[in-house]
């Protein structure tokens, strides 16, 4: 029999002991991230945060959404959910934009070089097939409990399609237009920031989409190395047969989904006709 | 000094470059060198040069190298071997950033698919250029809106591209190329995909432009009819070579190979070929106030023949003066030959075409005087048998050589 998970095992644990100030400060940087979204959501009243969100869902999208936002929010809140919630919101958005800020630079970077992207590939496909409580272990290991191993695992997790989609977009951006711009004397940067991005960004918006709604089913699942939240709420519903309360739980994470969802997702679609008009 | 000079360029693709240039020098065909490196010629050793203001077309099916030649010349791709010498810049021994200049100084191009910026307006992408050269926005607008005016597409300035149809869009990527001011447009098929009617237009508008604009041009196309509509000259290219390069008329009246004559073939002659290609220069003639009538008859004698054109003493086309005319006034005791000179002979000019000449064939079975245009000096004569040679599609060869002689007697 042969024991890869020793060797694995070796591996972390060799890691968890030469890297500990990487970690630790890896570990200050994330925190300070998470707590400050989740202070800035937890600050001001409830009210005022979910007529924000209602606006902004108003702005981007149409009445049934922002009526379901207004409706759903106050729903969670009054079945005395609001901090949970709030709290998984800050951590789904936390990690969501640290996935993103390397997402979408390793995105470029695989559209680019043929080299990085036969790299890279691999590498994704293992990080979306591994069965996502498997991130936890090492999390753990590294960060010890709390909400700082949850996003690390989330980033981890929800970091692919940021980087698929990226590619995707910036090699879907047709030949003769690149050309074009190289033949008016465009530097790569040039090219990258006023034609390859652009073009490309309807299709990165669809990543950044997928992405935050990862983020969002493994934060409920980090709730297993207390990351805290609505997945807290779900794990106590399981661990002790208390079906009401899972339901709850439950509930409070889809309407949270399809607000997220429909809100992110229309800045994609919005885009293209804006242009049309 | 020439404006462009391509010196022995030769683009291969393929991962044995070397090897294949190598092969190439010793001589060994396409073929050959496909089979031992796996490396295809996409330009084999081309040289020519192109001068200031001259509208030059390369001329090729598709696969004959053309595209990828042009690319050349602003390294859009990289030649394998060979120079491209702008004045006296050599193109290909520049740094990235030396090159970058170059583009978007000296050098725009049109491409056969547009290649606009969709999510930007017309305005913005004229002005893409000038961007790119960080142009203060207020200014590049203002250079951008001059140059839309000048292609004919004011009114659309706040429009996105892709609401535009094929014409207008090509529009937009000519006027982009133009606001950049380059000194050399490289135009890629860049009407190839505009259906027939629109091309003709386009092709008629970039002719007027042309003439106020004075660019060099290099055009790419796979129409012969459109190279030769276009051109101050064409190259002809195949399987990567140049083939021939010279004027439309040199190229229908003289091709260099085979193959150029059977493009040639299916061209419609009439409308090209000129006066100034048919005619015999420096006929003899009568010349009134010189030549009496006896110098006139003399004249005839020696070249036999029995028509001379007359002409002023500055050369200035009077008519034609006929033997039997000449001795009926000797008769009645004339000397000048002014009385015998049948005025009133329409005439044709250098670039009069044949299709513009054939009525005077039908009128009076004379010979055509060429005159210029600006003064009426007489500058030769088209014989009849020559336009009725071109019209009716006869070989040029049978009317060269010894038909010469017999021609010269036929002419007048």
């Amino acid at each position: 029999m042969i024991h890869i998970g020793n060797y694995i095992e070796d591996f972390i644990n060799w890691l968890t002991k030469h890297f500990a100030p990487l970690f630790d400060m890896i570990k200050v940087v994330v925190e300070s991230v998470v707590n400050s979204v989740e202070w800035i959501l937890m600050f001001p009243p409830f009210f005022v945060v979910i007529m924000l969100i209602a606006f902004l869902a108003w702005k981007r999208t149409g009445l049934g959404i922002t009526i379901l936002t207004l409706a759903g929010l106050t729903l969670i809140w009054a079945m005395g959910y609001w901090e949970q919630t709030m709290a998984t919101l800050a951590l789904i958005l936390s990690s969501a934009f640290m996935a993103l800020l390397m997402g979408i630079p390793l995105g470029i970077w695989a559209a680019k070089k043929p080299l990085a992207k036969k790299i890279i590939r691999p590498v994704l496909d293992f990080m979306q097939t591994m069965p996502a409580f498997v991130y936890l272990i090492p999390a753990v290991l590294f960060f010890g409990l709390g909400k700082v191993p949850g996003a690390f695992a989330t980033i981890i997790f929800a970091m692919p399609p940021a980087v698929r989609l990226t590619t995707l977009g910036i090699s879907q951006v047709p030949e003769d237009v690149v050309e074009a711009t190289r033949s008016f004397g465009a530097t790569p940067k040039q090219l990258l920031f006023k034609v390859e991005l652009p073009l490309a960004l309807p299709t990165i918006l669809t990543g950044v989409n997928q992405t935050i709604m990862m983020a969002l089913s493994m934060v409920v699942i980090s709730a297993m190395i207390a990351a805290g939240g609505l997945g807290e709420t779900v794990l106590k519903g399981i661990t002790q047969l208390k079906i009401g309360l899972g339901f709850e739980g439950g509930i409070s994470v889809v309407i949270l989904a399809i607000i997220l969802d429909r809100i992110t997702q229309s800045f994609g679609t919005n885009r293209k006709k804006a242009l049309h008009s | 000094m020439s404006k462009l000079k391509i010196e022995d360029l030769t683009l291969i693709f393929g991962k044995e470059k070397e090897e294949a240039l190598s092969l190439l020098k010793e001589g060994k065909s396409k073929a050959e060198i496909l089979e031992q490196t796996g490396c295809t010629i996409a330009v084999k050793e081309a040289s020519f040069q192109i001068e200031k203001g001259e509208f030059f077309v390369i001329m090729g099916l598709s696969g004959s190298g053309k595209s990828s030649l042009l690319r050349c010349l602003n390294r859009l791709i990289e030649p394998t071997s060979g120079k491209v010498i702008l004045d006296r810049l050599n193109i290909t021994s520049l740094t990235d950033k030396e090159l970058q200049e170059v583009r978007r100084k000296e050098m725009a191009m049109v491409f056969q698919k547009f290649g606009l910026l969709p999510h930007r307006s017309v305005l913005e992408n004229v002005a893409f250029g000038l961007e790119l050269q960080q142009v203060p926005e207020t200014e590049r607008e203002e250079k951008a809106k001059t140059v839309i005016e000048l292609v004919g597409l004011n009114g659309y300035e706040n429009q996105p591209t892709d609401a535009l149809s094929g014409g207008m869009q090509q529009r937009v990527g000519l006027a982009r190329a133009l606001a950049n001011e380059p000194e050399i447009l490289l135009m890629d098929e860049a009407f190839s995909a505009l259906d027939p009617l629109i091309r003709t237009q386009m092709q008629e508008e970039l002719i007027d432009l042309q003439k106020t604009m004075h660019k060099t041009i290099v055009f790419i196309t796979h129409d012969l009819d459109e190279a030769i509509r276009l051109g101050d000259r064409i190259a002809i290219m195949k399987d990567g070579e140049i083939i021939q390069i010279g004027t439309p008329e040199e190229i229908l009246t003289n091709p260099a190979t085979d193959y150029v004559s059977s493009f040639v073939e299916k061209v419609d002659r009439k409308s090209i070929i000129t006066a100034a290609s048919l005619m015999f220069e420096k006929p003899t003639v009568a010349i009134a106030g010189k030549d009496g009538v006896e110098g006139s008859l003399r004249k005839m004698r020696v070249s036999g023949l029995t028509t001379l054109p007359a002409v002023s003493i500055d050369k200035e086309f009077l008519g034609f003066v006929y033997l039997r005319d000449l001795l009926e006034i000797k008769s009645q005791g004339h000397h000048v030959i002014a009385k015998a000179i049948r005025r009133d002979i329409p005439v044709a000019y250098p670039e009069t075409t044949v299709e513009q000449m054939l009525p005077f064939i039908a009128e009076n079975g004379r010979a055509v005087p060429v005159v210029n245009k600006n003064n009426n000096k007489l500058l030769g004569i088209v014989a009849q048998t020559s336009l009725l040679i071109e019209t009716t599609g006869t070989s040029w060869e049978n009317i060269t050589g010894n038909a010469i002689d017999h021609l010269q007697n036929e002419i007048i």
